[in-house]
């Protein structure tokens, strides 16, 4: 089996995010930078497979060039090559650029199975893994909280929660998936890990090695523009609910729920 | 020429979701904007009956895709279908829901019209005759003004109960049509071979209208019972901080949060909930907040509307009093 998995990093989840002066960027300067949470699900179920199945696991991700500390992450965890595609011209931009520049990096590997995270904890957007498998033409399956691969590797059976129930979504290889929390429990590299990794091959490459023309990526190219960033809504200061006992406050919320309120 | 506000409804089984109606209002609005017509597409098996409901709520024209291969949502099926409508008709804009079947929808069609998409909106406004919406970066640390460029149709998903539905007009009557389409078998490349329902038979998070949670401070998942049954007489359902999951007190699918679920109920009870920025990230645009918690610093009262500092053991069992008292 071959697996390719996609990866990204963002801010660390602790991290207090700053708008900056211009008002439509943040802060960058005291950033932690981390894989993305649910990228490192792709990264363990692509282990596990290879574990049972034998094969290849490629790690990819676009740049900037720290980037790499997240792909060597990956390779210390036991993936086995890691690729960066990395050019100034890629600075700002969308997911569909992002999308585009994956798929000139994956579609000439042999691949069985894709995995990207659902979606990356700083856009929230979750495009890029829909857009990827649209742009190679393979099928894809979101936010999967369980994967089951046939055993003679041709076919997978996913778990999808959606609202109110669950469903179980088969599909033939290859197959791309967006991995949910609570697909698997993400190893640690371990130490002799982190050493192998040091030798893994991590290959850059820039836009032009993958024959892509600059002007459709960046800044300029993007569909969406932020023009602002704001604090979120400020809400009203609400009232601490006076009263001598629990039971006096109990009684005074669900009156100020019920007549105030209008909500009970 | 692009003309037009276009959305996405949704059914399942046979049913329009509520999402739908959301669209439909938040369209009429801005096509009342901007001077334009909304159409809506609904999609399904055996489902033209259903249509009309859509134009109470404001839609000028329906188009009906109605094939057996149609009947359970697939992302290859729908947006064959949906690309192929919107190319006939060349929208402005295309709204879809931020559900989990609108979100896999239109990431896929984003990247196949090219067009641009802004996810899980709060808010949409029309200004010189584009589209811009509001939506929450960075789990709800910072919220993003987006515009879009030409490429048409401008395409954006709007977070579940958060537009407002219009009233019903059942004088309104809008045209139903038969959409025109070609779909190949050999497209749909998923199935869906099997449905869990959810055993809790509560409605979802990201859907309750009601939600009743619980954190650290419920102290184990014998709590719960106290939370289920104030949510029994509330009518609504029950969540979760990611505390009370990774404690394995509750499953992750109760998890309201940065890596759990978006909610935006009108009502939200935070009990034993001390209100880290990653699970507000998951309720911040509910209605209403209370929260009960002993810890007077706990940073969820700078949130709540109302706040009761006590002992929530003591506390949820007198409202359940109060509350069946007065049923």
């Amino acid at each position: 089996m071959n697996i390719i998995v996609c990866l990204k990093q963002v801010p660390d989840t602790e991290s207090q995010i700053k708008i900056a002066q211009d008002g439509k960027s943040i802060v960058e300067d005291d950033i932690k930078w981390v894989m993305n949470p649910y990228d490192e699900y792709g990264v363990e179920e692509a282990l596990r497979i290879k574990e049972k199945f034998g094969g290849e696991v490629t790690v990819i991700g676009v740049g900037p060039k720290r980037v790499a500390e997240a792909i060597r992450t990956a390779l210390a965890m036991g993936a086995d090559k890691g690729i960066l595609i990395n050019d100034p011209a890629l600075k700002g931009s969308d997911s569909l650029s992002t999308a585009k520049a994956l798929a000139a990096g994956i579609k000439n590997l042999n691949f069985d199975l894709i995995f990207t995270g659902q979606r990356g904890v700083d856009d929230d957007s979750g495009i890029v893994g829909a857009a990827l498998a649209e742009f190679l033409g393979i099928p894809q399956i979101s936010v999967v909280e369980k994967l089951e691969v046939s055993e003679d590797g041709k076919r997978v059976k996913a778990t999808r929660p959606v609202e109110g129930q669950s469903l179980l979504i088969e599909a033939g290889l290859p197959t791309l998936i967006t991995t949910q929390k609570g697909l698997n429990e993400p190893r640690y590299a371990s130490l002799p890990g982190i050493m192998k990794a040091k030798k893994k091959p991590l290959d850059e490459k820039t836009l032009a090695d993958l024959g892509l023309n600059p002007s459709e990526y960046g800044e300029g190219a993007r569909n969406l523009k932020i023009v602002a960033l704001t604090p979120p809504p400020q809400r009203q200061a609400g009232k601490i609910i006076a009263g001598e006992t629990p039971e006096q406050k109990a009684a005074e919320l669900v009156r100020l729920l019920r007549d105030e309120a209008k909500i009970l | 020429m692009a003309k037009g506000v276009m959305i996405i409804a949704e059914q399942r089984d046979g049913d329009i979701r509520k999402i739908s109606y959301e669209l439909v209002s938040e369209g009429r609005r801005l096509a009342d904007v901007s001077g334009q017509e909304l159409t809506a597409i609904l999609l399904g098996s055996n489902i033209k009956d259903k249509a009309a409901v859509l134009g109470y709520y404001g839609a000028d024209k329906i188009l009906v895709a109605d094939d057996s291969r149609l009947e359970k949502y697939t992302t290859d099926a729908y947006s064959s279908v949906i690309a192929e409508l919107v190319k006939a008709n060349d929208p402005e804009i295309l709204l879809l829901g931020a559900s989990a079947q609108g979100k896999d929808l239109a990431g896929r069609l984003s990247a196949r019209l090219g067009a641009g998409l802004a996810q899980d909106c709060t808010s949409f406004a029309m200004e010189d005759g584009s589209l811009t919406a509001i939506r929450p970066i960075y789990a709800g640390k910072v919220y993003a003004k987006v515009t879009f460029n030409d490429n048409r149709p401008q395409m954006a998903t709007a977070r579940p109960n958060v537009m407002t539905i219009n009233e019903q007009d059942k004088s309104r009557s809008a045209q139903i049509v038969d959409a025109a389409f070609t779909l190949d078998d050999s497209v749909i490349k998923t199935k869906v071979v099997d449905v869990m329902k959810d055993k809790s038979g509560r409605v979802d998070l990201t859907e309750a209208v009601k939600i009743v949670s619980g954190g650290r401070g419920m102290k184990g998942p014998e709590g719960y019972g106290l939370l289920e049954e104030l949510a029994d007489l509330i009518g609504a359902s029950v969540g979760a901080s990611r505390s009370a999951v990774d404690a394995g007190w509750r499953p992750h699918s109760d998890q309201v949060g940065q890596t759990g679920k978006v909610v935006s109920p009108n009502l939200y009870i935070a009990c034993g909930i001390s209100g880290a920025i990653q699970h507000l990230a998951g309720m911040a645009t509910s209605k209403v907040i209370v929260a009960i918690n002993k810890d007077p610093d706990a940073p969820i009262f700078q949130k709540a509307d109302y706040g009761v500092v006590d002992d929530l053991f003591k506390v949820v069992p007198a409202m359940n009093g109060e509350i069946k008292k007065g049923q």
